[in-house]
């Protein structure tokens, strides 16, 4: 354990990639096999079930560090990172203990699934009696369930790649998809016995890079191909012999939750492997992907959703077909080859996406401009003879996303940031007009440097109206351009609509709040009527002046959290 | 009536007639050490431990300063002064005030870790303490002076093997001599930046062991081939002084690099968490040494400490108003980076107004 606290504190500390690199290569080459899989496990980002409820942990640290409780609050306050204010307050430990990093989520933290709360404690206790602090730091980030470092999936890989002499694209393809951190899993990993694979395992996603030049600089035009930018969840449709598989993008087995693509499943041709978008599709067209959204979090899936939101699998490329792995033929051969196996499959929820014809990039540009009307978030640019890669990189792909929907909101509410950002006002509710009242439409923490968000939280302390808990509520003097992808009806939000992605684009320093956008504008953006949202309007707006619910306010939209980045775990 | 009240000008000795770290012009002022938030330039007459008088002279000029050796007591007016090492840096002391058998210790900035750069702190038996509470959190416990510097030392030597200029950011007066004190070894040249190359003597004629130093530039950094280590004030971070240097690492040494957040927001590769404060067993543990029953808190974390003090150890305790905050995560790279920020530039050059 005192090896991976180590190395969880060598990569905190640097920003450098090379750096980071070099850490990882290093522990993976002395790790003992048990360690380096449980290692890589929490590093390519799957995390341990939450074991232990925060209060409680509040209240054992607390009594073992001799604080009051309200003290240990106000350091939490001060540092923005409960696993690292524990961390911290906690007594130097007794006796110094170096168990292995296995051995101590094997028989210290899982049995507290089954502990009770009196044993819970005194499990914690004793692992505080022995650990140092940043193994204490580990400890606690990984009982709480949010263990997370700042170091990119495809890098940890390529490290291990590095360290066991394995081509590091063989490895992301062993490492996609479910497995159990033991010994031999990760002994298997590194032989590469390939007769072992799962049959069950999807290929790494090849992802694109956001086109920043005009798209002419990528040369002649005949040498692309493009397709829409679809509004979904990527996703890989698999069938090896008896084996299906339905693979979201982050790798998480979803066959369960779409049924009504288990018949695409089934008629695919054995060791056939597509990659593609699952989208909501009715009446032949895409819904918005709100619809797609709802099924997310769903464990059931209801015969009411079924018809509500239906799916549909669009399929871009394929990457394995008769059992060999086609990644490495160019484009062209691939789309032909995928044309081929959806004809022959002739499912009506398998579909092709269509390609984009265009003779010329001001052809192209105009297509571009239509993507919104198509619904869809704007352009694929894919290279005919290349290959189909692994992970981000540039050149082969890119997508042109769109322009961003962009409105004029007034600053209502702000709450303070986590990790990086502690004590720091950094996550703000953002209003517009509503005949002459300002009401919540967004909530956004990204776009403003640093000086920004020190002026702005100069600014929000000396212009509180009010406090709730956490949050503030500011007087509404502040302006910003915000930036967004979508706009959804959604009755859990005060103004009857929720924006996606959205961020602050820049602090209009010269527009007055008076002149700020209002509701109308959002609506009209959309392409909605306001009849659709009003009665939703009237109630929530009720609500919220019996000061009811608050949550829709500062908490912001569900489709916020997909826009986070992984920054310091939030608490 | 107390010892000493609060009052516009800072903490005020009405017995003695005379305030300790006044925060602007008084006629008498009792100086606890030469950071410019204790330190004023304009008063007519200051009293100061004797080896702060040369850090002090340095600071604001050529100004009517008395020096006391520590421990040694002066009468002042219808009172007993005395000066105490607070640990803090070089010349730092406790202010002891006496009246008839009740005794006041006014702490200053202090830390109880050693120091090689200047005298141990000494907790002063009193009724009355005042103490700072700039780390006053139980979060902040120091680790080892030597495991930071081990640390540090792989830094820089890691660094050199890559060419690399480590560049140290700690305070001019007291942080950069300690760093400078506790080198494990050399990997390279030392190279220091003006404000603190005018600082070094001071320390040099304290009999502080220092080693050898030179000025940093382009020049000398460059010629080092990214071996040399250069410490500068904060206050260079992010600027064109630090451009000229080429590739770089750059590290913090303060007690706020305790929290992996403030190093992230600062943003240097490394922080090395050394402070010239006490920390939270420090500052609890020189309070119970006093014996005070009241005991005023100021600098920092003023409230929360206050509240423990009352709450948890029944003392009679309150946070006190003091002009300056202290030294806060933020703004560490301002308090006492050299006297220009105290002193207009002609009184530093040695011309009095
Ligand atoms: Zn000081
Ligand atoms: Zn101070």
């Amino acid at each position: 354990m005192r090896r991976f606290a180590q190395l969880f504190r060598d990569l905190d500390r640097t920003t450098r990639t090379s750096e980071k690199t070099a850490h990882l290569v290093r522990y993976f080459g002395e790790a003992a096999p048990a360690d380096a899989a449980w290692a890589l496990y929490l590093l390519t980002g799957r995390k341990l079930k939450r074991l232990i409820k925060t209060r409680a942990l509040r209240e054992w640290a607390a009594e073992t560090a001799g604080v009051p409780l309200w003290l240990l609050e106000r350091s939490y306050e001060a540092v923005g990172d409960l696993g690292e204010t524990l961390a911290w307050i906690l007594p130097p430990p007794e006796s110094a203990v170096d168990q292995s990093l296995a051995a101590v989520i094997e028989q210290r933290i899982q049995p507290l699934a089954e502990a009770s709360p009196a044993q819970q404690a005194r499990i914690v206790r004793e692992a505080w009696r022995v650990f140092g602090e940043y193994e204490r730091l580990v400890f606690h980030k990984l009982i709480a369930g949010e263990f997370r470092v700042g170091v990119a999936q495809t890098l940890v890989v390529r490290a291990l790649a590095e360290a066991v002499g394995v081509p590091a694209p063989t490895m992301a393809h062993r490492l996609a998809g479910d497995w159990q951190p033991t010994a031999e899993m990760y002994e298997r990993l590194v032989a590469g016995d390939a007769a072992a694979d799962d049959p069950a395992r999807p290929y790494p996603f090849f992802l694109a890079y956001a086109l920043e030049e005009p798209c002419r600089t990528l040369g002649e035009p005949h040498e692309w191909q493009a397709e829409w930018k679809w509004d979904g969840i990527r996703g890989q449709a698999l069938r090896r012999g008896e084996t299906t598989a339905l693979w979201s993008r982050g790798e998480e087995l979803v066959t369960e939750r779409f049924p009504e693509l288990q018949p695409v499943l089934d008629a695919l041709p054995s060791g056939t492997v597509l990659d593609g978008e699952i989208l909501a599709w009715r009446d032949d067209r895409p819904l918005p992907f709100a619809a797609l959204q709802k099924r997310i979090g769903r464990k059931t899936v209801t015969p009411r959703i079924l018809k509500e939101a239906p799916t549909a699998f669009q399929s871009y490329d394929v990457l394995e077909y008769e059992g060999i792995d086609q990644r490495e033929r160019p484009l062209v051969e691939r789309r032909a080859l995928l044309e081929q196996i959806v004809a022959q499959v002739a499912q009506p929820r398998l579909r092709l996406s269509p390609i984009v014809p265009f003779g010329s990039w001001d052809e192209l540009e105009q297509q571009y401009a239509r993507a919104r009307a198509e619904q869809v978030e704007g352009l694929m640019l894919k290279q005919r003879d290349a290959p189909y890669g692994v992970g981000r990189r540039r050149g082969p792909w890119w997508k042109w996303k769109a322009e961003p929907y962009s409105i004029d909101a007034v600053l209502l509410y702000a709450q303070s940031g986590h990790g990086k950002r502690a004590g720091l006002y950094t996550d703000y509710t953002f209003g517009v007009w509503d005949m002459r009242r300002l009401v919540p439409v967004a909530k956004a923490y990204s776009g403003l440097t640093d000086e920004e968000i020190r002026e702005v939280d100069a600014f929000i302390r000396a212009h509180t109206l009010d406090k709730f808990g956490p949050v503030r509520e500011v007087e509404p003097r502040l302006v910003f351009e915000l930036h967004f992808e979508g706009i959804q009806v959604s009755s859990r939000h005060k103004a009857g609509i929720a924006v996606r992605f959205p961020r602050m684009h820049r602090w209009r320093r010269d527009k007055p709040p008076a002149e700020a956008d209002s509701l109308e504008t959002l609506v009209s953006l959309a392409g909605l009527h306001r009849e659709q949202l009003h009665p939703r309007i009237s109630r929530q707006a009720m609500l919220f002046d019996l000061g009811g619910d608050l949550d829709d306010g500062p908490t912001g939209t569900a489709a916020d959290s997909l826009d986070q980045e992984a920054e310091a775990p939030r608490s | 009536m107390p010892l000493v009240e609060t009052t516009e000008r800072g903490l005020y000795c009405r017995a003695g007639d005379f305030y300790v770290d006044p925060w602007s012009p008084v006629d008498r002022a009792l100086i606890t050490h030469s950071h410019s938030d204790h330190l004023r330039w304009g008063s007519k007459r200051y009293l100061t431990a004797a080896p702060n008088v040369p850090v002090l002279r340095a600071r604001v000029g050529p100004v009517d300063v008395e020096g006391l050796p520590y421990g040694e007591s002066q009468t002042v007016g219808g009172v007993q002064v005395s000066f105490h090492p607070a640990g803090h840096v070089l010349g730092s002391a406790q202010v002891r005030i006496e009246r008839g058998g009740e005794v006041c210790v006014v702490s200053g900035d202090y830390k109880t870790q050693p120091d090689p750069t200047c005298a141990s702190f000494e907790a002063v038996r009193c009724h009355h303490f005042i103490t700072e509470a700039t780390f006053a959190l139980p979060i902040y416990r120091w680790p080892r002076t030597a495991d930071v510097m081990q640390d540090f030392d792989t830094w820089w030597q890691a660094n050199a093997a890559e060419g690399r200029t480590s560049v140290v950011c700690a305070y001019a007066l007291g942080k950069a001599q300690r760093v400078l004190a506790e080198l494990a070894a050399e990997h390279g040249p030392i190279l220091v930046h003006g404000a603190l190359q005018r600082i070094l003597p001071l320390y040099e004629a304290a009999g502080v062991r220092l080693p050898t130093t030179a000025h940093a530039s382009a020049l000398s950094v460059r010629a080092a081939g990214g071996k040399a280590l250069v410490i500068a004030p904060p206050s260079v971070l992010g600027s064109a002084w630090l451009r000229k240097f080429g590739p770089v690492s750059t590290a913090l040494c303060s007690g706020w690099m305790r929290v992996r957040g403030t190093r992230r927001r600062r943003g240097v590769d490394r922080g090395f968490i050394l402070s010239d404060h006490a920390d939270w067993p420090g500052l609890c543990e020189s309070v119970a040494a006093t014996g005070a029953e009241e005991v005023w808190v100021t600098h920092g974390y003023t409230e929360p400490f206050a509240r423990y003090l009352s709450e948890e150890r029944r003392l009679n305790a309150v946070p006190i108003e003091t002009r300056f905050t202290g030294e806060t995560a933020d703004e560490a790279a301002t308090e006492a980076e050299d006297a220009t920020d105290v002193v207009p530039a002609e009184v530093a050059a040695g011309e009095v107004p």
